[in-house]
């Protein structure tokens, strides 16, 4: 119980990658929030990468967090950018108004 | 060491708690700040456990870029007054139970893993970068320009087609808006800019502007 080991960081990456996946299956909201579900699901990879390279003592698993994170930005940006778009041409960002696709 | 598994507590369940938040919460840009939240915490779990630098790098990336972006296109699409009408499907659709099965067996399947899984025997021969002595800052300068120089390049390549990205697809033309050509600046001849006139005497000149 006391003793931090890397199960617990594990589970801790588990519960929000599961925190995640669901706020991107039950949104009903706009398209926003899932983008930040998203957000969520990159930063769980990031701690399971964090604990297993400070655990196994190996430093290869933070640079890879750095180019993760790097990749989080440039696809937090180009995602914003398309709803920007999307707003300006559809007037709404609400998901269930998202039709067009009839999917 | 007891106080270490106390933040770590602390720390975990600030971060599970405003997970939630993000997904639940009925504004939007308080969805944002619990995401700010949340990456506050993660890099404090961060530097606790010792990766100090990317701990600061998460605070600087996510908190002073990523979720200021978020704010800001919250802010200009006006979209936080959309109350979430959370678990209250309007045309009756069955994706919610659908979607909490599943992720409950996707957490499952992570928990199985997580509980039931060694390490193998053979690990730590292969470890390829040893954390050494120096501070951690000093061990990831050591090996990032070295060793993985052309990712790192790569990156820096995958932000500018992003930047660039991002530019073109919220770039318009606006009517009205007087902008510098340099075509017609350049290509502007002595004829069309000046043009030369007899003034009568005690007349004077009519200048049409």
């Amino acid at each position: 119980m006391f003793e931090i080991g890397l199960g617990h960081y594990l589970t801790l990456g588990a519960v929000i990658f599961t925190i995640g996946v669901v706020g991107i299956f039950l949104n009903r909201k706009n398209i926003i929030v899932i983008l930040m579900s998203i957000e969520l699901i990159l930063l769980s990879v990031n701690i399971n990468l964090v604990s297993f390279s400070i655990f196994i003592n190996d430093l290869s698993g933070q640079i890879f967090t750095l180019f993760i994170l790097t990749v989080a930005a440039a696809e937090a940006a180009i995602g914003l950018a398309i709803i920007v778009v999307y707003y300006r041409n559809a007037g709404t960002i609400r998901v269930e108004e998202i039709d067009k696709l009839k999917g | 060491m007891i106080a270490h598994a106390i933040f770590f507590y602390i720390f975990s369940f600030i971060a599970v708690i405003s997970a939630i938040m993000v997904t639940v919460s009925k504004n939007t840009v308080h969805s944002v700040f619990f995401l700010i939240l949340d990456f506050i915490s993660i890099s404090c779990l961060f530097i606790m456990i010792g990766a100090e630098f990317l701990g600061m790098i998460m605070l600087i990336v996510y908190v002073g870029a990523v979720a200021v972006l978020f704010l800001f296109v919250v802010m200009m699409l006006n979209v936080a007054h959309q109350k979430n009408t959370f678990f209250k499907s309007t045309h009756g659709s069955r994706h919610i139970p659908i979607g909490l099965l599943i992720s409950l067996i996707i957490f499952f399947e992570l928990v199985i893993v997580v509980g039931g899984w060694k390490y193998k025997p053979d690990l730590i021969n292969s470890i390829s970068l040893e954390i050494s002595e120096v501070s951690n800052t000093h061990s990831i300068g050591y090996v990032l320009y070295t060793d993985y120089i052309h990712l790192f390049q790569l990156s820096g390549m995958i932000l500018l087609v992003a930047m660039i990205g991002a530019i073109i697809l919220t770039y318009r033309k606006r009517e009205g808006l007087k902008r510098q050509s340099y075509f017609s600046q350049i290509s502007r001849e002595k004829t069309d800019g000046v043009d030369l006139v007899d003034v009568e005497k005690n007349k004077g000149v009519k200048i049409d502007v």
